[in-house]
């Protein structure tokens, strides 16, 4: 399974494409699905809802104290203050705290829910066997594998979303961000610090896994 | 899939795109759709790709699972005859039968059993049904960290059973009750589980931590 992706061999592929294209045309058809309001949620949810989203949110937090708080008492409705709607996977959503003796990863063990009114859609390894078997189990070596590196002393909290709530980290704001605006600090806000497999970047530092959208 | 071995790294790909094909756009979209116009239950569509032989299921990617279910539901349902997805579904992927539950009232339970606190134990049963109970937890002791309200049971629920809803809490488990006594004493999980699979429990086996 290690060389498990989303990519596989093009006959596969073609296969998949096939079938996929004959359940579509079948439940048009049938009249059971329109095809342009298909490609109006395809649009929703590749261009419009995205990480961004859930940075916007924990840079505000980080900003603005009041709203901090609201976040942490109800996630749906804070998030909705900036203008994003629950829609589905998100009329649940609790967002939980990272702090100096607390670190909290998020995964679902049993499928793949995802909370996407703030992330978007799931990235293939939040999805992938391996992350879905070990972070439970092993969440220090599956945070290391992301280049995150906690202190013994800190308590990992694994939250396994297997009913409908769905899970968003607030990270630590990283130091030296004090005179920094909010758009600047959205920057620093990646996906994966939002889902706990890493932190939060540190102002000028590159990289990570992850598209800028 | 919680706690099994052996499956080595996890895949990281960078600057992965939403999607990796057209057709998985299309599968998504699809997915959406039927779900929202009430086709079928989002428990119903996901015991459909449980059911998924397991050979498949652990080869098949995402969205391919998800035509697999659709196509299985579509079946179940009436929505679609066997003959009208000829070529869509070849019949090794077909998964095994669809169970019906027990008989169960479906009578709301707006009073919880458990708040903040309590101990308890999850309940040790094999489902052959849908369940959202991962199969790593049962039989441990844990503390119930929040009640989140009420929720339609899946058990029932993904089987034309009822709703049976009930509530749902956050249940925290350490890691050595979880894992052994090899596990780290700094590691927790929290996992959310509808009160039919909890009983009381009697110890401090979980005790928290003040303050955290």
């Amino acid at each position: 399974m290690a060389d498990h992706h989303d990519h596989k061999h093009d006959s596969d592929d073609d296969q998949a494409a096939a079938r996929v294209k004959a359940l579509e045309a079948l439940l048009v058809r049938k009249g059971l699905i329109d095809g342009q309001m298909l490609d109006l949620i395809v649009d929703t949810y590749e261009n419009r809802v995205g990480p961004r989203n859930g940075a916007k949110v924990i840079a505000r937090a980080w900003t603005d104290p009041a709203f901090r708080k609201r976040l942490l008492a109800d996630g749906p409705a804070a998030v909705n203050e900036l203008g994003f709607p629950p829609g589905p996977e998100g009329v649940h959503l609790i967002v939980i705290e990272n702090t100096p003796r607390v670190h909290n990863v998020v995964v679902c063990t049993l499928c793949s829910c995802y909370p996407w009114s703030v992330l978007g859609l799931p990235p293939v390894w939040f999805k992938s066997p391996p992350y879905r078997s070990r972070v439970v189990s092993e969440p220090r070596a599956v945070l290391r594998e992301f280049g995150t590196e906690l202190d013994d002393k800190v308590e990992i909290r694994v939250w396994d979303s297997s009913a409908e709530v769905r899970y968003l980290v607030l990270p630590m704001r990283p130091e030296g961000t004090e005179g920094l605006s909010e758009e600047e600090l959205i920057e620093l806000v990646s996906r994966d610090s939002m889902i706990g497999v890493t932190q939060a970047k540190s102002p000028g530092a590159k990289g990570g896994s992850e598209r800028r959208a | 899939m919680g706690g099994k071995d052996g499956f080595g790294p996890i895949p990281i790909e960078e600057n992965e795109p939403v999607f990796h094909a057209d057709w998985e756009r299309r599968m998504y979209g699809i997915g959406r759709l039927v779900l929202t116009k009430r086709l079928l239950l989002l428990d119903e569509f996901r015991h459909a790709i449980e059911r998924i032989p397991p050979a498949v299921y652990l080869n098949a990617t995402y969205y391919e699972k998800w035509m697999l279910g659709l196509y299985t539901i579509l079946i179940e349902k009436g929505l679609a005859t066997p003959d009208e997805i000829k070529g869509g579904l070849p019949v090794e992927l077909l998964p095994t039968v669809r169970l019906k539950p027990t008989a169960k009232a479906s009578v709301p339970r707006v009073k919880p059993r458990f708040k903040k606190g309590d101990a308890i134990l999850t309940r040790n049963f094999i489902s052959r049904l849908h369940t959202r109970m991962p199969r790593y937890a049962h039989g441990k002791h844990g503390v119930i960290h929040a009640d989140e309200g009420i929720f339609p049971l899946p058990d029932t629920w993904a089987h034309g059973g009822g709703p049976n809803a009930q509530h749902v809490y956050a249940v925290r488990f350490s890691a050595r009750e979880l894992w052994g006594e090899n596990a780290s004493p700094r590691e927790f999980v929290y996992i959310d589980l509808w009160e039919d699979y909890l009983e009381p429990g009697r110890g401090k086996s979980t005790r928290r931590r003040a303050g955290s």
